[in-house]
């Protein structure tokens, strides 16, 4: 297989040096960063400049232009079919508008992966997935079909979904948007239990201040304008310390520039 | 140079065009542009649009802009509509290409799709591989629903279209061979046509326009909803889960709705026969057993099993390429048909002329 580099002893999934873009159009260049095993890595950036499209990358959606994305130090981008698929099965994640397959209730998408990956029998697939759906507080909608619930909701579903085969790593594209505050707090609990107790590496996108200071570990913030990561750290220092305005303001929710404490 | 705002700006009423002023601008070259709004009474977006664009010409010609008499909700609203630059770099607004240059580029899609298809039809066999070799991976549920839904569920539209293709060939025929006193023939000529050529193309084309279509706009909605992403990233091939079981429900139900075809439109050839042309129901029959053979079903079930893995590949395959909104849906269905339909007849014309050479 691949090289196992030195510096990513304790990287879960390294980004090298990546380039994203659709045809000509250049989204975001030499993007770098470590994701480390059990943190909670937040990626931040202003509506557009290409957040979900970097989560896409990650999980092999679409192909880096340039560069290439490692986990645990072995090529994503380079590995072979099965490899990957091997790799995939061991991730979990929720798309920005939730994604599920809609001519299925939420019971049967829960069930899907575990039917297709385990050996449990159909009594227990059901059991488990009716728990997956209870720990988003989705119980009793276990029969609806997703046409059927809300925006938020089905999102909520689609963490249960993300979730079911209980992956190591976890990657979730704004999975606070469209709750309200109480349901947006559980979650937080969820995402923080998840590193905790299941040492799962989580990566979130999200644009919640709140959120983004109660579980991040680590981030990265995207620039729409130079197309590159302009910070790269812990949210709360990066709230103190950054040297770029942008990010501050950003994480001050301040439309006015704010200065750079001394 | 003042312009002078006044009395109501609503979306729904007349506004003044931009294009005098923007005129007067070029010819005199004031150094700047001030606004009077004492007459200005209430207004609304057009009278944001109306400033914005006047700004913009203004901006052209190097002229400054003084906002300072203008209400203060205007100035806010214009502030925050210029508070974020427009996107550069992106393709969203490309500007048009020379004739020769489009051609070009026509060109390569056209060979580009002509790629992917063959591509995609790759891919299918590998998953028929992986069907045969018991790893493909679909609900037995999904595979029972498609059968249904290209099966019985599209009988009542091929019963009415294929009696009534029955019945228009033997009209078309009656009137020639009438002629010749030679009626009784349209007994064979309703059952050869039917069952030679049209019973297969008649099903298939019904089926394009259903089942392909449905199939795109399914398809497409699952790709621009991130459903198909979901699959892969689950590690469940799209092509086995959701092509699969649609190909094999096509070509498995085409075959049966030509046959089916066949028979009505013997039917509808025979009620023209009986009622118009006076012959009886004995003189039909045997005819028509006489005039066919099995050997002349085959051609038309050979082509079925065609026809339907067309529909079920450009169904499957427009809806796959979908990108981006609902739009998209709709156009992948359409192009389903339209794509669908037209292979059908090539692939008609190839076969009738093979099974010519043949002598089948
Ligand atoms: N399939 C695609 N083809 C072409 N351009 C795309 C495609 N997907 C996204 N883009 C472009 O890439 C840019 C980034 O999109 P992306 O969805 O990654 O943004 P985002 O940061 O997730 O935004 P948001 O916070 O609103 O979800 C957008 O400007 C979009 O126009
Ligand atoms: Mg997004």
């Amino acid at each position: 297989m691949a090289t196992r580099s030195e510096a990513s002893g304790n990287a879960r999934i390294s980004v090298r040096d990546v380039t994203m873009a659709y045809g000509d159009f250049v989204l975001m260049r030499g993007l770098t960063f470590d994701v480390k095993r059990g943190n909670v890595f937040v990626i931040m950036g202003g509506s557009g400049c290409g957040k979900s499209s970097l989560l896409r990358h990650m999980i092999g959606l679409h192909e880096p232009a340039a560069g290439e994305i490692l986990y645990d130090g072995d090529s994503f981008t380079h590995a072979d079919p099965e490899h990957r698929d091997e790799l995939l099965r061991r991730m979990g994640v929720l798309y920005q508008q939730g994604a599920l397959w809609s001519s299925m209730t939420l019971a049967e998408n829960v069930a899907l992966p575990l039917g297709e990956y385990t050996k449990l029998s159909a009594r227990e697939i059901r059991e488990v997935a009716c728990l997956k759906l209870a720990l988003v507080g989705l119980k009793g909608f276990e029969d609806y079909y997703p046409s059927q619930i809300s925006g938020g909701m089905r999102k909520r579903a689609g963490l249960a979904r993300a979730m079911a085969l209980d992956p190591d790593i976890l990657f979730f594209d704004e999975p606070s948007a469209g709750l309200d505050p109480i349901s947006s707090r559980l979650l937080d609990d969820l995402i923080l239990a998840l590193r905790d107790s299941l040492g799962a590496t989580v990566v979130v996108v999200t644009h919640e201040l709140a959120s983004i200071f109660t579980i991040a570990d680590d981030s990265v913030f995207l620039d729409a304008d130079t197309r590159r990561m302009i910070a790269r750290g812990n949210p709360k220092d990066l709230v103190e310390h950054c040297p770029e305005e942008k990010v501050r303001r950003f994480l001050t929710r301040s439309a006015e520039p704010v200065e750079q404490p001394a | 140079m003042v312009v002078r705002l006044a009395g109501a700006w609503r979306l729904g009423g007349t506004t003044p065009a931009v294009d005098p002023v923007a005129e007067q601008l070029r010819g005199t070259r004031p150094r700047a542009l001030r606004f009077d709004a004492g007459g200005l009474g209430a207004w609304d977006t057009s009278l944001l649009a109306f400033l914005d664009r006047l700004e913009n010409a203004a901006a052209e010609r190097e002229v400054t802009v003084e906002r300072g008499a203008l209400p203060e909700g205007v100035t806010r609203l214009l502030d925050l509509a210029h508070a974020v630059p427009s996107r550069t770099g992106s393709d969203g607004a490309k500007k048009r290409d020379g004739l020769l240059a489009r051609t070009g580029l026509a060109a390569i899609a056209l060979l580009a799709g002509g790629r992917e298809v063959v591509t995609f039809v790759g891919r299918l066999t590998q998953a028929i591989g992986r069907l045969v070799t018991g790893r493909a991976r679909f609900r037995g549920v999904d595979l029972a629903v498609f059968l249904q839904d290209t099966g019985a569920a599209a009988l009542p539209i091929v019963t009415l279209i294929s009696f009534l293709v029955g019945v228009i060939l033997a009209f078309v025929g009656a009137v020639q061979l009438k002629q010749f006193g030679a009626q009784i023939y349209v007994a064979d000529l309703v059952g050869l046509a039917m069952v030679r050529q049209m019973g297969a193309l008649m099903a298939a084309i019904i089926m394009a326009g259903r089942t392909g279509a449905a199939f795109a706009a399914q398809l497409g909605a699952m790709k621009v909803n991130e459903e198909i992403d979901a699959l892969t990233t689950m590690g469940i091939p799209p092509l086995d889960f959701l092509v699969l079981p649609r190909f094999l429900a096509l070509v498995l139900m085409m075959p049966l709705l030509c046959i089916y075809a066949d028979v009505l439109g013997i039917v509808g050839g025979f009620v023209v026969g009986t009622s118009i042309l006076g012959i009886s129901l004995s003189q039909y029959w045997n005819q028509t057993v006489n005039a066919i053979d099995l050997m002349d079903c085959l051609p038309g079930l050979i082509m079925s099993v065609f026809f339907g893995a067309l529909v079920a590949v450009f169904g499957c395959l427009r809806g796959m390429q979908c990108e981006g909104s609902s739009s998209a849906v709709g156009d992948a269905a359409t192009s389903a048909v339209v794509s669908g339909i037209v292979s059908i007849i090539v692939a008609d014309a190839v076969f009738t002329v093979l099974f010519d050479i043949l002598g089948i």
